[in-house]
């Protein structure tokens, strides 16, 4: 009995948790990886690029409220996604238009790519900030809990509950899906393997008659999606603030190096690394090890490795050591 | 020097003058001088940047970072110490801290000394995990003694009490640090893996300064730093002071406030010329010429002996001190540290800005830029709101939209500098004031 507690507290504050945020990383390091793949750069904008999409699908939800439309159980921001991911595709592909394209045609280096994708942070963050403003917003509506930790105590009569939140079973649900297509897309299609091809050896892809303009624009359409969709995600589990949009930055880039940048396996495997990595580092195992040692062993300690306000020196750590013993990532990167 | 400086970069500097003149007699000459000191420091800021990316191209997110160790290094050299605190548990954090390091020394030296096998594999997370748990042991309970210490006014160990003049070279030491390690890591793989590295140990060092009470009281800030010129009380009191406030014209008050500037502008102004000149004798010397062949051809600069990866973690750290220099100098200035105001966008990208509008690889363009960009940052606010309220003034007072906009101009500044980093970058990439 004690120990299912054990297990059920594990799952309930460590395991689930991490799943969802791992989900989320992982979306967001896709983004990340693709554009390095095709556009041979770190998009620093990537954050804000997140800030953006979940920007307009918080607006699209609140105007979907005001007029009454509901999604019943399930949270209306996913009515709202599709107008949100075609806004933000507008805006990167016009982004891409205004700045990108240019140093494409100059054959710049990477390098000057990423102070542009400063730029263009700067201004994504002013209108996002702009528009929306600094605050947190909350844009959760529908059913709070798929099982929640009194209905499961009631359920199985143990000690501990389990809560199972609505978001964090979308979050799962909805990342699956996106990654399935998107690996269906990669592998099946012929715009996707054209993709491949185009990041496995530009030259050669050019030779056999790939339009790189059609597959660069095609690479931030899907980018915009996975952004916006992470975000929203994101964004429904936790809460929207601008600022911590941008901070996402340095666990989803860690996620995309750890996993082996340009690799979209990788940046999956990446993304769950660290949030479990995150998660089980700062979570404080008091309670887990007292349900399973014997009364008498019980800890005094927190039994906490890291405080919760170092959880990026997670992700920095995990990105140290890949980059000192395998700088190309885990599952093998690029490295331009 | 004059040989470094064209028309062209002199009448810039002139039109820069301008401006701050202009701000004096517009608005009051109070702010002006508070813009330009600011300036002073974010011209130093930029000459760091400008050593790291202008002289070498090596690209460094976490500057914030290293101002946050130079603030950090202000109030370790210049605040009294706290005997209380170091009696209840000084000693025993110093002693984590030896530990912690040991520990990390000796994971160090295992991994390079025994050879690779199971034997290796085995020793590495016993000395890791074995080290920190005696590391957080003896750690945990000497921060808990300090910070018992009167929480509300201290809760800290202090610092050294010594004059804050020497804060700048610490700050630059302990940013320089900082820089080795990171440099240690990151440097000699691809360049975006420096920014993302650079980027994560900015925030951990904020972290930190935000967490770490017993260091430098965390988000309780450290307030009333000494000051290396005279406080404004004491002058209106003096004699001399008040005989020189009349015979200029101005109340004491005033010009009690415009005289400390005015102090702190010229020891500021001192450490940027000592800084450009050596700047510039570096730039010019063999060492500048092969810095920038290793920045322009990595493979002929190795194939022609030159260390590349050696070089740049030295540059890397030079340029990181100079920055640690200036965020000493900018706590010093404030006479407070408050870790919550350390935000990227304001430290980190805002410096970049300054770089790449003054003109990268020119120490004169980023000097430039650190005062022409750290201006429009201050008055694209008031500049903004007029804007906003000629667009609002038909509006009906009472709108929503009216005082959203008028809320929203706070945020104007970012969108302006993004704008400015993306024209100048795609019109103007070299900058205002050129390499030569």
């Amino acid at each position: 009995m004690d120990l299912l507690n054990a297990l059920v507290t594990l799952l309930n504050f460590v395991i689930i948790p991490a799943t969802a945020y791992g989900a989320q990383l992982a979306l967001g390091a896709l983004g990340v990886t693709l554009i390095y793949g095709i556009l041979r750069f770190s998009n620093f904008a990537h954050g804000d690029t997140m800030a953006f999409g979940t920007m307009v699908v918080i607006l699209c939800t609140w105007a979907l409220q005001g007029a009454g439309i509901t999604l019943g159980p399930l949270p209306t921001a996913l009515l709202a996604l599709p107008i949100g991911i075609a806004v933000t595709g507008l805006l990167v592909v016009g982004t891409d238009k205004m700045v990108y394209r240019f140093y494409r045609r100059q054959k710049a280096k990477p390098v000057i790519y990423v102070i542009a994708s400063l730029g263009v942070m700067f201004i994504l963050n002013g209108i996002v900030r702009f528009i929306i403003g600094v605050d947190d917003q909350r844009f959760a509506d529908g059913e709070r809990f798929i099982i929640s930790a009194g209905t499961f105590r009631d359920m199985t009569g143990l000690e501990e509950g389990l809560a199972f939140r609505t978001s964090q079973g979308l979050t799962i649900v909805v990342a699956l899906i996106a990654m399935a297509l998107l690996f269906w897309f990669l592998n099946r299609t012929r715009t996707g393997k054209s993709m491949r091809a185009f990041s496995d050896n530009e030259d050669l892809a050019l030779l056999s008659g790939i339009n790189p303009e059609r597959v660069v624009m095609i690479t931030w359409l899907i980018v915009a999606a996975l952004a916006t969709t992470a975000g929203v995600l994101y964004g429904l589990d936790k809460s929207f603030k601008p600022f911590t949009y941008f901070q996402l930055l340095l666990p989803i880039f860690a996620s995309a190096i750890v996993g082996g940048l340009g690799n979209p396996v990788g940046a999956i495997l990446g993304g769950f690394l660290i949030a479990f990595s995150e998660v089980g580092v700062t979570y404080a195992f008091r309670k887990v090890v007292a349900y399973i040692l014997p009364e008498s062993m019980e800890p005094s300690g927190l039994l906490q490795l890291l405080s919760t306000d170092y959880k990026f020196a997670v992700s920095f750590g995990i990105l140290l050591i890949v980059l000192l013993f395998k700088p190309t990532g885990i599952m093998k990167g690029k490295s331009v | 020097m004059t040989r470094t400086l064209d028309a062209r970069a002199i009448l810039l500097f002139a039109l820069v003058a301008v401006l701050f003149i202009g701000t004096g007699f517009v608005q009051s000459w109070n702010t002006s001088l508070t813009i330009f000191n600011m300036g002073l420091v974010s011209a130093i800021m930029a000459l760091g940047v400008n050593m790291q990316w202008g002289y070498a191209g090596l690209f460094n997110v976490g500057v914030m970072g290293f101002v946050a160790l130079g603030g950090l290094a202000a109030v370790l050299v210049s605040m009294p110490p706290v005997g209380e605190a170091w009696a209840a548990g000084g000693v025993q954090v110093l002693l984590g801290l030896v530990l912690g390091a040991a520990t990390i020394l000796f994971a160090i030296l295992a991994w390079s000394r025994l050879p690779a096998g199971r034997m290796r594999t085995l020793a590495m997370p016993v000395i890791l995990i074995g080290g920190f748990f005696i590391f957080r042991y003896v750690f945990d309970a000497g921060v808990a003694s300090v910070e018992a210490v009167n929480p509300a006014a201290t809760g800290y160990l202090g610092g050294l009490g010594l004059p804050v003049i020497l804060a700048w070279p610490v700050g630059g030491l302990l940013a320089a640090g900082g820089a080795w390690i990171i440099g240690k890591t990151a440097l000699g793989l691809r360049s975006d893996y420096l920014a993302i590295a650079t980027l994560g140990i900015a925030e951990i060092i904020i972290a930190v300064l935000k967490n770490e009470d017993w260091l430098a009281r965390g988000v309780k800030n450290v307030t009333g730093i000494p000051r290396p010129v005279p406080y404004e009380v004491d002058l209106q009191q003096a004699d001399w002071f008040i005989d020189l406030a009349a015979r200029i014209g101005a109340s004491p008050v005033t010009f009690s406030s415009i005289f400390v500037k005015l102090c702190y502008a010229s020891l500021f102004i001192v450490v940027l010329l000592i800084l450009i000149w050596l700047s510039e004798k570096a730039w010019n010397s063999p060492w500048g010429r092969m810095m920038r062949a290793i920045r322009d051809n990595e493979v002929s600069a190795s194939a022609m002996g030159k260390d590349v990866k050696a070089r740049h973690l030295q540059v890397f750290v030079l340029g990181s001190a100079i920055i640690g220099m200036a965020g000493a100098m900018m706590t010093t200035l404030d006479s407070q540290l408050v870790p919550g105001t350390y935000q990227p966008l304001r430290f980190t990208f805002l410096v970049w800005v300054m770089v790449i509008v003054g003109g990268s690889g020119n120490n004169w363009g980023a000097v430039l830029g650190g005062f022409l960009i750290w201006w429009l940052w201050i008055q694209v606010e008031p500049l903004g709101a007029l804007v906003m309220q000629g667009i609002t003034a038909g509006m009906d007072p009472e709108s929503w939209l009216r005082n959203h906009l008028l809320d929203a101009v706070a945020h104007m500044r970012l969108l302006t500098m993004g704008v400015i980093l993306l024209l100048v970058l795609r019109f103007s990439p070299r900058g205002l004031i050129p390499e030569r």
